[in-house]
């Protein structure tokens, strides 16, 4: 009892990473109808960012504040020079060049810092609490994941750009007929995706290490989240994220051992697009063919 | 008396073949115009036109100054609030986000206070739905929420999409109402597009009528009314 | 006289090029020989890919995985069951001709992008699949397996590798010819068909479901074949062989190539097998680079591939007037 309660505590720790990651992917799917393949890359390149100011001798909190500020000009950059030329062009060309921008920051990354693993500093002390079934730093991550969820929600309930944003995702000809610039509310899309999932690299560098390649399994399970959530509403990814933390714990424990973690993720990808394609708080979100 | 939106040779259409053919129509400041015409005429296309929602070629004056380059989202911020086809509603949003979204260019927050309470006389119904998702409400409430969205921009000219499709003719009147009021006490312009010509004629003082993307006879509204011609073989009544 | 007709140009050319690739081992040295032979298994791949993507609009993020279960099925029969090499290409389109329809049947919900998602997954989890330590017994685990290069039969005048590339050359033709039959008829026309207006495609009476599920049972037996043909070439099979990164760039060979073309194919294959050994000179990552700039800038700029650059540049010279 006492090692499944234990699972379940780790599996929320990692599961507030994963619920980070969808909420990114939420932010540009909500805007844009698309899923991001390269969120995992953006986040990756940030946490590089912010490994580069912590190195440059910048405190902590500080470094974190300005990758989150870069990482949200990264964001707007890339759509405005990327990914609006292929605005309207078929699924098959956004994807691909969704699949070139992974390709090109892994390959930067690598480029500039080396393919050797670095280590991350955690904001948090270390030690652990709850007699020992958490880690501070994992503690720590989940109070992070459901302040980034906090501060989302106040933004797009409460404030008129957020409103803007979700009008212009939802009904765009309405939204330019009163005066919202849609073409920036998408951008700002990006850059809320690409400063959110700043975060996720962030708090998961401390764990896995950072290297270009560390998110690829992360950004898997943060799919798996979004879509069980919903992947049109940001508390169901959340959700979902949280979940598929534990569930991966716990078949990990019980079921599968972890080496096969990516292969649980692929089950569950294709399990709930073929049986649940909303999610289980979304809308409806794919059309059956 | 002056216009407020002139429309001079105006070809517009989807992909290469034009829907208008070189169309010319005005609307007096602060009067009612409306373009008449059977389906598939070009009617939507010219509201659609007007407010940049696709490209033209001619010329379309605002308040004198040139509008045919600019961006919908720049045409909305000049005061041209458009009520489109289908009424455009945010219909997973609350009622009174739809509002605030109308006002969304504005920047004072006094005046748009107001303007909810002036759009909440207007129509009391949407205060009572206040906190609803727009979806929910019926056609005609969605017809009114679209009309309130579309004042709270403070217009100088309000284009009107066939606001009487799918309505209750009782409440297709009190619309029409509502709409004649706004032009009186407030001097907004109207821009009216219907099917319902007899309506559009009462509430309008110039009149187009508009057949395969052309303007056939234009006059002012009585006269388009009184001709037995034009209604025999047009109107329909 | 009259002046050859453009299929009679088209035969002439296509004779010369098929010399051409004859001639090419006894030209350049054995390292070159190897490389080729890999193309032409790359261009078996890609021509698999394409009908599924290119043809049929059904985006797979996840080719590298049945490119991986060939080359491992080949890689297993001839490690442990002694099967002779050329054998086990057939095996392994069988292989992947079942697992590409199993993956296709739920695959068959999903539309473009959610496709596009499942096939990324698919990607990703390969490597750990085969890693497993449930099927170590048979896949080596992390090792791999190693296999042996065949001599070539008959007592024929050829290196190793001269008969390797002889060996690829007949399967990509065959593959090749195949893949036009298939596309250039009844077949072709239901799977773009499909691709451009399904609502249309299913009024006119096609099923949809099974063209699609069967699609992708071929695109994956073709891939597999050239699985089962990179392993012999290579002689060695290991998990970390086949990651995301072998589907990116298999994604990448039929976009460069050029999507919905079979000599796109070919295109795509020298592009993947040589730009990289180029690029590796400047660093480790340019490869990846060159390889996502390539793909940004072809959607932007050559959304036809190299294919269609080549089309476009002979329509040209037909039509301009012939120099003295």
């Amino acid at each position: 009892m006492e090692a499944f309660l234990h699972q379940v505590l780790s599996g929320l720790a990692t599961g507030g990473i994963y619920a980070i990651v969808a909420l990114a992917l939420v932010m540009i799917y909500q805007a844009t109808h698309l899923v991001n393949f390269a969120q995992g890359e953006m986040a990756m390149f940030s946490t590089y960012l912010a490994w580069t100011m912590i190195d440059a001798g910048l405190p902590y909190w500080g470094a974190f504040a300005g990758t989150v500020a870069l990482s949200f000009a990264l964001g707007i950059a890339i759509e405005r020079i990327v990914i609006r030329p292929v605005g309207n062009a078929p699924v098959l060309a956004v994807v691909i060049v969704f699949i070139g921008l992974l390709v090109i920051l892994n390959s930067v990354a690598g480029w500039i810092y080396t393919y050797t693993i670095k280590s991350f500093p955690s904001p948090f002390p270390g030690g652990s609490v709850l007699g020992g079934y958490l880690s501070r730093h994992e503690l720590g991550v989940m109070g992070v994941t459901l302040g980034v969820l906090l501060l989302l929600f106040l933004f797009f309930r409460f404030t008129p750009l957020g409103l803007a944003m979700r009008a212009a995702a939802q009904n765009p000809v309405s939204s330019r007929l009163v005066g919202i610039r849609v073409g920036w509310m998408l951008a700002l899309g990006w850059g809320l995706a690409a400063a959110i999932g700043a975060v996720a690299g962030m708090m998961v560098a401390p764990i896995v290490f950072l290297d270009p390649n560390m998110m690829a399994g992360i950004l898997l399970y943060g799919f798996a989240g979004a879509l069980l959530g919903g992947i049109d509403n940001p508390a169901g990814a959340v959700a979902g994220g949280l979940a598929v933390g534990v569930l991966e714990n716990l078949s990990g424990a019980y079921l599968v051992g972890t080496e096969l973690k990516l292969t649980v993720a692929l089950v569950l990808i294709v399990g709930v697009l073929v049986v649940r394609p909303s999610g289980l708080f979304g809308r409806v979100l794919v059309n059956r063919v | 008396m002056t216009a407020i939106l002139e429309v001079s040779g105006l070809v517009a259409g989807y992909g290469a073949a034009p829907v208008l053919h070189g169309l010319d129509f005005a609307v007096p400041q602060g009067g009612v115009a409306t373009i008449l015409g059977a389906n598939g005429a070009g009617k939507t296309t010219t509201l659609r036109a007007v407010s940049g929602l696709i490209r033209p070629a001619g010329e379309i004056r605002f308040a004198g100054e040139r509008i045919d380059r600019l961006s919908t989202e720049d045409i909305a911020r000049r005061g041209i609030a458009h009520v489109p086809d289908g009424r455009g509603t945010f219909v997973h949003l609350s009622v009174e986000e739809n509002l605030r979204l109308g006002a969304y260019t504005r920047r004072d927050p006094a005046g748009v206070a107001r303007d909810f309470e002036r759009v909440f006389a207007l129509f009391p119904v949407l205060q009572e739905r206040r906190r609803q998702q727009a979806g929910t409400l019926s056609g005609g409430e969605q017809q009114m929420l679209a009309i309130s969205r579309a004042l709270m921009l403070r217009p100088r000219l309000l284009l009107m999409d066939e606001p009487s499709f799918g309505l209750a003719p009782l409440i297709v009147r009190e619309i029409f109402r509502i709409m004649r009021a706004i032009n009186a006490e407030e001097g907004v312009a109207i821009l009216l597009v219907e099917q319902n010509a007899g309506l559009a004629l009462e509430l309008a003082s110039q009149a187009y009528l508009l057949e395969t993307g052309r303007v056939v006879v234009a006059g002012s509204a009585d006269a388009l009314g009184a001709d037995d011609a034009v209604r025999r073989s047009y109107l329909g009544y | 006289m009259t002046a050859p007709s453009a299929r009679q140009w088209k035969v002439a050319g296509l004779a010369l090029l098929l010399l051409f690739a004859c001639a090419l081992p006894f030209l350049v040295s054995s390292y070159r020989t190897f490389q080729l032979t890999s193309a032409l298994s790359y261009a078996i791949a890609l021509l698999g890919l394409n009908i599924l993507t290119g043809w049929n609009g059904q985006i797979s993020l996840g080719h590298g995985a049945f490119y991986a279960i060939g080359a491992y099925v080949a890689a297993i029969l001839m490690d442990r069951w002694d099967v002779p090499y050329w054998a086990t290409i057939p095996a392994a389109g069988l292989v992947c001709l079942g697992a590409g329809f199993l993956f296709g049947l739920p695959a068959l919900r999903l539309e473009g992008l959610y496709l596009a998602l499942a096939t990324f997954a698919l990607a990703l989890a390969t490597p750990q699949l085969l890693k497993s330590k449930h099927l170590e017994q048979w896949t080596g685990g992390v090792q791999g397996i190693v296999i042996m290069k065949p001599d070539p039969p008959f007592g024929l005048p050829l290196d190793q590798d001269q008969w390797l590339y002889f060996f690829a050359l007949a399967v990509a033709l065959a593959m090749f010819w195949l893949a036009r039959n298939l596309l250039a008829g009844r077949i072709g026309r239901a799977l773009v068909a499909i691709r451009e207006h399904p609502t249309a495609a299913e009024a006119m009476g096609i099923d949809i479901a099974f063209y699609k599920s069967a699609t992708f049972g071929v695109s994956a037996m073709f891939t597999g074949i050239a699985g089962a043909l990179g392993a012999i070439v290579i002689q060695f099979v290991a998990p970390d062989s086949f990651t995301l990164f072998l589907s990116i760039t298999l994604l990448v060979g039929i976009v460069v190539g050029g999507l919905a073309s079979l000599s796109g194919a070919v295109w795509g294959a020298l592009f993947i097998q040589f730009i990289p050994n180029v690029a590796d000179q400047i660093s480790k990552a340019a490869p990846w680079a060159i390889y996502g700039l390539f793909l940004i800038a072809c959607m932007y700029l050559m959304p036809t591939g190299v294919a269609g650059l080549v089309r476009a540049t002979a329509a040209r010279l037909a039509r301009s007037p012939r120099r003295p």
